[in-house]
């Protein structure tokens, strides 16, 4: 089985496009706060939600905005077997964004007869790169994971989007959903409506269900969906697609995913 | 959630010829804490407020919280009284004079909220609630609802009571 696993996160990283293998997810220890508080934020990529028995989600490129938009250290951060784990201290009045983005290029080719794997960023990639590479084959990732933690009342500043990738613009803010009522979010393709796309929302507890119940969207022009939420708790919430915008023409294709994770709460 | 459909039908016909709400009625308001067997007990928070039709908060009239300097900052558990929090608790800045003082022992409390100050001498005619909530550590939750008209002419009495963590829930209107 292990095997198995980890042929298939080789894969991934070479096919175009494989199916939803493994998710990815940031589980906070609370969504709603006041201000002064600590959250602590589980980090992993799993099959089941949300239990960490895969893999520990990375948090190299963690990134905390806080309400007034500026950027949080981490603390106490460390990563295990299963997991990653980090503290926030909440020491401002409203929403926090708490994201791991995964951009930039993978590159896969040949050097002095031996195949050579590559990975980062579009302005050192024509450093690192040979230009005459062999067998050169370039793929580009703009992925983000985040959740988000509110402090008080509720604010937007930390939810200003970055225009790279898909991101969420909230027409509900995503720290106050409750069960049993409609919430509509935009996703965002690069800054603008990421139109017709699939989204798929699965409540957490998958261990103690048979089925994984995932709660299928489609985005609408403006790049709007909603969703009623049926129960309170955790959910996990996906939507990927693949395009051609890259950063450099070596690459073909670019994978964008967005993964979120909410709280909903009982009435 | 226990809502309580003793309507103050009298108020509806006269709500209609008042014209303006020159009542000035006291709302009297008990609430009774309810003895729990519990091996841990303590104090519940208890948030009660004046609901509008659209469930937004008119008014706060009582917050009850741990308010004792020398023991851990209570308002870090304000937001357990879910339904106030989300409303509008989350809003205001602790404490609010008039609205917020210590938890409460076992025993019915009053809240006498009189009709010739804020937020009464303000309140707009209409259909609106008084809303009761109360939340205790290691136990339950609750909220209580009594709806009512305003104004009301005549003295109105309607109550309700919860299973768990509130007991008898009274509203007096007294013009």
């Amino acid at each position: 089985m292990r095997t198995l696993k980890l042929a298939t996160l080789t894969l991934a990283a070479v096919l175009p496009l494989t199916s939803h293998a493994h998710k990815a997810w940031l589980l906070p220890s609370a969504t709603v706060s006041t201000v002064d508080q600590w959250i602590t934020v589980d980090a992993a990529v799993s099959n089941d939600l949300f239990y960490f028995n895969h893999v520990p989600l990375r948090t190299d490129a963690l990134s905390i905005t806080a309400p007034d938009g500026s950027q949080v250290t981490p603390e106490n951060v460390g990563t295990g077997k299963y997991r990653s784990t980090f503290d926030v201290h909440l020491q401002k009045n409203g929403t926090y964004r708490i994201a791991v983005t995964n951009g930039g290029l993978m590159a896969n080719y040949e050097e002095n007869g031996q195949m050579k794997r590559w990975r980062g960023t579009a302005a050192a990639f024509a450093k690192e790169v040979p230009a005459n590479a062999a067998k050169l084959r370039v793929s580009e990732n703009a992925g983000r994971v985040e959740t988000f933690v509110t402090a008080g009342k509720p604010t937007a500043d930390a939810l200003k989007l970055t225009n790279v990738g898909l991101e969420l613009a909230p027409v509900t803010h995503p720290n106050d959903l409750y069960a049993g009522e409609e919430a509509t979010f935009a996703l965002m393709l690069d800054g603008k409506p990421a139109v017709n796309l699939p989204v798929t929302i699965i409540a957490g507890g998958t261990r103690y269900r048979d089925a994984q119940g995932e709660i299928e969207v489609k985005t609408d022009a403006q790049g709007r969906f909603s969703v009623t939420w049926p129960d309170p708790g955790m959910y996990w919430l996906e939507a990927t697609l693949e395009d051609n915008k890259t950063s450099v023409p070596q690459a073909k294709q670019r994978r964008v995913s967005y993964v979120a994770t909410f709280e909903v709460l009982p009435q | 959630m226990r809502v309580m459909k003793t309507l103050l039908t009298t108020a509806i016909g006269l709500g209609l010829l008042a014209s303006a709400p020159s009542f000035a009625a006291d709302l009297d308001i008990k609430v009774e804490v309810p003895r729990i067997d519990v091996a841990e007990y303590h104090r519940p928070y208890v948030a009660v407020w004046i609901e509008n039709p659209d469930q937004s908060i008119n008014s706060h009239l009582a917050v009850w919280y741990q308010t004792d300097p020398k023991k851990e900052d209570g308002t870090q558990w304000l937001k357990d009284l879910r339904q106030w929090w989300r409303r509008g608790g989350r809003e205001l800045s602790m404490p609010v004079d008039g609205v917020t003082g210590a938890t409460r022992p076992v025993g019915v409390h009053r809240v006498l909220v009189k009709g010739t100050a804020a937020p009464l001498a303000k309140l707009a005619p209409g259909k609106y609630a008084l809303v009761v909530e109360a939340v205790r550590e290691v136990g339950g939750r609750e909220v209580v609802k009594i709806p009512f008209e305003w104004p009301a002419a005549q003295k109105q009495q309607a109550s309700a009571a919860g299973k768990a963590e509130l007991g008898t829930v009274t509203l007096e209107i007294i013009p």
